[in-house]
């Protein structure tokens, strides 16, 4: 779905005022200032209900899931599986087709290690189709988080599989002839974000599934940067897989899910093995559980799945289409106000079009890090470096940049804040 | 505007140093290289290291004219980086430190400059040897930029440890 896709919505600067108030991180000063937190895409703030939640299920029910016969056992198993259900539903897909994670990061490691074991021969005759062979590609862009790069090239190497990248275009986008060039008859899967985490730009997913499932490859969608902020359908989407982080989305760290479909989730050879994940265990050899369970080996991060569920709870009372209409509009004035600063250079698209609400920037002859320091002395918290995507930098002649990210919690005091304080960057540094 | 706390981080010197980037421009020869990265912000320095056949005994005063055979002395260091204010600026006033001393002084200032770096804000009892770069010791109470401070003279360091492990 695009932006243009949305329902009209009347949220506005009161309403976002009204949700910040449930955060109580956000409620601090740093610095002298009141805090104005713009790094979410790094990782969100909490709501109390988040927080109440986790601390229920610790003061209440802690207890092992999917073990023992006690009451609490039975009370945690189905509040970690009705958590289980409830995300699934936010994503829109079925249950057992949500694996837990610790993140986005373990999700794309879970498939390129499934991968890796089919084509060594595990999983038998029904993974038979997921094996890589030295002819097999992998295509990926080169706009990708490392998350999204870095299991890939391992995968590559393990495999003798040649992993391939879609390059970006000046403005950040992919180009569709570009993909309908890269990818073939020889790919096994395309892995490529839905959102990216430096330009905003939002990657043109349905028609790269369309290309990826014509010539019979498999793909994943690094749904990072869009599971919290864009109303999400997988099913709809039609991706195979795809990856997602609960911190990012106002739920604690340490839990993330795995959408897989049904089918490719029970074909696919474990990663993680141990305990919880088996049939029949002999000391020679082990039967495993389908899906989901199969890739939970050990005993799970309960209060996060649950906290997640919880999360995805809140997002949906406010509405993902009021999220991301809410969070287009501060994108959109973000944008205008930096682009009126000499020396801002914008990496990505310099209108807000097809744009989710973060910009990343290069300011002329003041490094990343000092812009960051700058702003941290006014209270504002943004995001320097290069956030995780070296190449995507590489593509855009720069090493570093600063990156201020939105969420439903952000206002227009907070975007204002952030273009003053830029503004007055590059004469502090003395270079104007 | 701006704090007095921020104003103390980036001291006019530091700015001036930042630009100035003295010994900036790698320069052919010397006897010990190092490059270094700070993977978290993509800073980086290449750092050579270049000696002189000299007089130093390892307990002089960086003025170079120490007399006594055994020690070389460092002619100058050059280096190529990219990076933050504090990276390049504490770049540049290592480059105006190190020439004439030893590398056995080099290594006693590094030293210095660790415990500095590590301290707080509180300094140390006595930076004169550090020279200008005591101006860097307003960093140490931003402990996220300490690694950018020290980048340059953890490169150096390594250029002296080439060379001694090398004479071992």
């Amino acid at each position: 779905m695009t932006l243009a896709d949305l329902p009209r919505t009347t949220f506005g600067n009161d309403d976002a005022k009204r949700v910040r108030a449930d955060f109580p991180a956000l409620d601090q000063e740093v610095n002298g200032h009141a805090l104005v937190y713009l790094d979410s895409g790094a990782t969100s703030q909490k709501p109390r209900a988040v927080l109440d939640v986790e601390r229920h299920y610790y003061e209440r029910q802690n207890a092992a899931v999917h073990r023992g016969a006690h009451t609490l056992a039975a009370l945690a198993t189905e509040s970690y599986e009705q958590a289980r259900q409830n995300v699934a539903a936010f994503v829109g897909v079925d249950e057992d087709e949500i694996v837990w994670t610790s993140n986005a990061t373990e999700g794309v490691n879970l498939v390129a290690y499934g991968l890796s074991n089919a084509s060594l021969g595990r999983g038998g005759a029904e993974a038979d189709a997921l094996r890589l062979t030295a002819d097999s590609e992998i295509v990926i862009t080169e706009g990708e988080h490392h998350s999204n790069l870095v299991p890939w090239q391992e995968l590559a190497a393990r495999t003798g599989a040649t992993l391939r990248a879609i390059p970006l275009q000046d403005d950040g986008t992919l180009s569709l002839d570009d993909a309908e060039r890269l990818i073939t008859g020889r790919t096994a899967i395309v892995a490529v974000t839905h959102v990216s985490n430096v330009t905003g730009v939002i990657n043109p997913i349905a028609e790269l599934v369309e290309i990826a499932h014509r010539h019979g490859a498999l793909l994943l969608l690094d749904a990072c940067q869009s599971a919290p902020h864009l109303p999400l359908d997988l099913h709809a989407l039609d991706v195979d897989f795809a990856v997602f982080s609960g911190h990012k989305m106002l739920a604690p760290t340490g839990i993330g899910a795995l959408y897989g479909r049904r089918a490719l989730l029970n074909a696919l050879p474990p990663f993680l093995t141990g305990g919880s994940m088996i049939t029949t265990v002999t000391l020679e050899e082990s039967g495993y559980l389908p899906a989901p369970q199969r890739f939970e080996a050990g005993t799970q991060r309960i209060s996060q799945a649950i906290a997640l569920s919880a999360a995805t709870d809140y997002l949906s009372a406010i509405g993902m289409h009021n999220v991301a209409a809410w969070e287009h509009t501060l994108g959109e004035r973000l944008l205008a106000g930096l682009l009126e600063i000499d020396g801002v250079r914008v990496l990505g698209p310099q209108t807000p079009e097809g744009r989710a609400g973060l910009v990343a920037f290069d300011l002329d002859g003041v490094h990343a890090h000092d812009v960051g320091q700058f702003l941290d002395d006014r209270g504002i918290a943004a995001r320097v470096g290069h956030h995780c995507a070296q190449p995507l930098h590489r593509r855009f002649g720069v090493t570093a940049s600063t990156r201020a990210s939105t969420y439903v919690y952000n206002t227009f005091e907070d975007v204002d804040a952030f273009v003053d304080g830029v503004r007055d960057i590059r004469s502090f540094f003395g270079v104007v | 505007m701006a704090s007095p706390e921020l104003a103390g981080l980036y001291q006019q010197v530091i700015l001036d140093h930042s630009k100035l980037r003295k010994g900036s421009g790698l320069v052919d020869g010397g006897v010990a290289e190092s490059h270094q990265l700070n993977p978290t912000c993509g800073d980086e320095i290449t750092l050579r290291l270049h000696l002189v056949e000299g007089s130093g005994t390892g307990t002089g005063t960086g003025t170079g004219d120490v007399g006594a055979a055994g020690e070389p002395i460092i002619e100058r260091l050059s280096w190529d980086g990219q990076g933050c204010s504090i990276s390049m600026a504490s770049a540049s006033l290592l480059s105006e430190l190190a020439p004439g001393l030893t590398p056995t002084e080099l290594t006693e200032r590094i030293a210095l400059f660790r415990e500095m770096m590590r301290s707080r804000g509180a300094g140390v009892e006595d930076d004169e040897p550090l020279g200008d770069a005591a101006v860097l010791e307003s960093v140490s109470k931003y402990i996220a930029r300490v690694k950018c401070a020290m980048l340059a003279w953890v490169a150096a360091e390594d250029t002296v440890q080439q060379v001694t492990a090398g004479r071992a």
